[in-house]
């Protein structure tokens, strides 16, 4: 497997641990954030930060890769 | 005629013909009517994929559960997030393929991966017989939408009738592409409904969301954590739905197939960058749930929390706008859940399991032909049986999300094995059934369709690795 892909890898495992595995740490209701509930707003700020952590593993990628025989570069 | 009325018509009607004339010049074979030519940027791409997750179910389903079960209904924020990182990985690597050897479907690249036609002919019944389901529920969330929006002015039946027959009518003509076009209108009416209502409704009633939570919290202390008012839905449960329906989400035929009509595999993995920006609004239609629980409560049905509060806050040609909205979401999934369905039949059934010499302008008339009979099927149920197909929903996803390991395993794993596959979906299935039918789901807190999954994994892999170390004793 190549650099890119570990480092890609490891930056999509985060949304799991954050949402999946990390809510039963996450299931209360105070403190209150932004108006929000905690558990709500744990959940909500993780599902924002998803697509800049998949951004990073993006350019992981394509820094550490070298690009395969057809794959389009 | 009021002016609900004159909206939600004008809005269908409009939507289909964009539709019809989006196919106009190019000239149909399976490949341009399944895949769209696989020409679609990175826009419409996106655009196309929200259409078919933003359905009625969305609408009404997120509100009202949060209405009615409060906490659990986060689960629908969290699983796209999942589903999109995984695509993240696997949809480029899919991609590639069905490129390489023209799939157009599912089935087609269980055929080509593992050499079986019996496996793609099983594996197009299993996505037509979920596919079904999903259908009944976009029309009934259809049909209450309009009829509720109109003021009972249009009933349910009618409703479904004009517009899913004007859904096929744009999938008949432009296959994909069609569909795409419509969604663009589509996405752009339901973010303004959503964002209206959903910003609206907790600042006029309590002047802001963080003032309607915290008269919430005071009220039901326990409804924002789980399990909310679901006993059943606690942390595990949520945890393992999440995992399922994120692992089984590119799972529908529908939502697989759709990935082949990206013009690379760069913009498949760029799409899955920007796909969880499509998350947020579901945070609104949140808000309108638990607005409603404060302002309207008592309601029997959960899912008509979203419309009775719009219809309690707003003049009624807002709720025509609404009505408009919601119709157009519904038909949008409702025309490529009707173009996949024929598609599997007349290709993957007919064609890979009885005439594996078809034509492929046989295949392609019999697909259109196969349009018209789901169509005449699924509105003879949604009129005359609206609530006898809906019970088997529960199968769907739980059925679909079976072909996870035959996929990813599949894709990156060279010693995954036909009958390693088949074993572990049939024993997959066999123990979600199981469960149901015992009323054991949840099954230890977990939603039986991951203990389904989990079973699925297990054997594929065994047999998998059996069958190898067989073949090298013997080889020895």
């Amino acid at each position: 497997m190549q650099k890119g892909t570990i480092y890609a890898l490891i930056l999509g495992a985060i949304p799991f641990i954050t949402l999946v595995f990390a809510l039963p740490l996450v299931n209360r209701v105070e403190p209150v954030i932004l108006g929000l509930p905690f558990l709500l707003f744990w959940i909500l700020s993780w599902v924002v930060l998803t697509p800049f952590i998949l951004l990073a593993a993006y350019f992981c990628e394509k820094k550490f890769n070298i690009p395969k025989e057809g794959e389009e570069e | 005629m009021n002016a609900a009325l004159i909206i939600i018509f004008a809005t269908i009607i409009l939507s289909s013909l964009v539709g019809i004339f989006a196919g106009r010049r190019v000239k149909m074979n399976l490949e341009n009517w399944t895949v769209a030519g696989r020409q679609f940027g990175i826009i419409i791409i996106w655009l196309l994929m929200a259409g078919e997750i933003y359905t009625t179910f969305t609408f009404l389903g997120a509100s009202g559960w949060a209405y009615s079960k409060g906490a659990p209904t986060f689960y629908i924020l969290i699983y796209g997030a999942l589903a999109y990182t995984l695509s993240f990985f696997i949809l480029p690597a899919l991609w590639r393929v069905g490129k390489r050897y023209g799939l157009h479907t599912q089935p087609d690249f269980f055929i080509k991966r593992y050499e079986s036609r019996f496996l793609g002919v099983v594996v197009a019944l299993i996505g037509v017989f979920s596919i079904i389901p999903y259908l009944q529920l976009q029309l009934a969330g259809l049909g209450l939408i309009v009829e509720v929006s109109s003021n009972g002015a249009v009933s349910s039946r009618v409703a479904i009738g004009i517009s899913f027959i004007l859904s096929c009518a744009f999938v008949y003509t432009s296959g994909l592409k069609g569909a795409a076009w419509v969604a663009i209108i589509k996405d752009i009416l339901m973010i303004l409904a959503v964002f209206i209502v959903g910003i609206g409704v907790p600042y006029i009633y309590f002047g802001g969301f963080g003032k309607m939570f915290r008269a919430l919290i005071e009220q039901k202390p326990n409804y924002l954590v789980f399990p909310g008012a679901a006993p059943q839905m606690d942390v595990l449960w949520v945890m393992s739905t999440v995992l399922l329906t994120g692992l089984g989400f590119y799972m529908w035929p529908h939502v697989f197939g759709s990935a082949f009509s990206a013009k690379s595999d760069k913009i498949i993995k760029r799409n899955a960058v920007i796909m969880p920006f499509y998350q947020i609004p579901i945070l609104l239609i949140f808000m309108v749930g638990f607005t409603a629980l404060l302002v309207i409560p008592g309601l029997k049905n959960g899912d008509m929390a979203f419309l009775a509060l719009v219809n309690k806050t707003y003049p009624s040609w807002f709720m025509g706008f609404v009505g408009a909205a919601g119709a157009v979401t519904a038909m949008v999934p409702s025309a490529i859940l009707v173009l996949f369905a024929s598609t599997l039949l007349a290709k993957n059934v007919y064609q890979t399991g009885f005439n594996p010499r078809a034509s492929e302008g046989k295949v392609m008339a019999l697909s259109r032909f196969m349009v018209l009979v789901i169509m005449t099927f699924a509105l003879f149920f949604a009129i005359f049986l609206p609530n006898e197909l809906v019970p088997l929903l529960i199968f769907g996803y739980d059925g679909v999300c079976q072909f996870f390991p035959g996929v990813v395993f599949g894709l990156f794993w060279k010693r995954v094995s036909k009958i390693g596959v088949i074993c572990g979906m049939i024993a997959g299935i066999a123990a979600v059934v199981i469960l149901i039918c015992l009323g054991r789901d949840p099954f230890l807190g977990m939603n039986a369709g991951f203990v389904g999954l989990v079973v699925n994994c297990i054997i594929t892999v065994t047999i998998s690795l059996a069958k190898n170390h067989l073949k090298q004793k013997s080889e020895l």
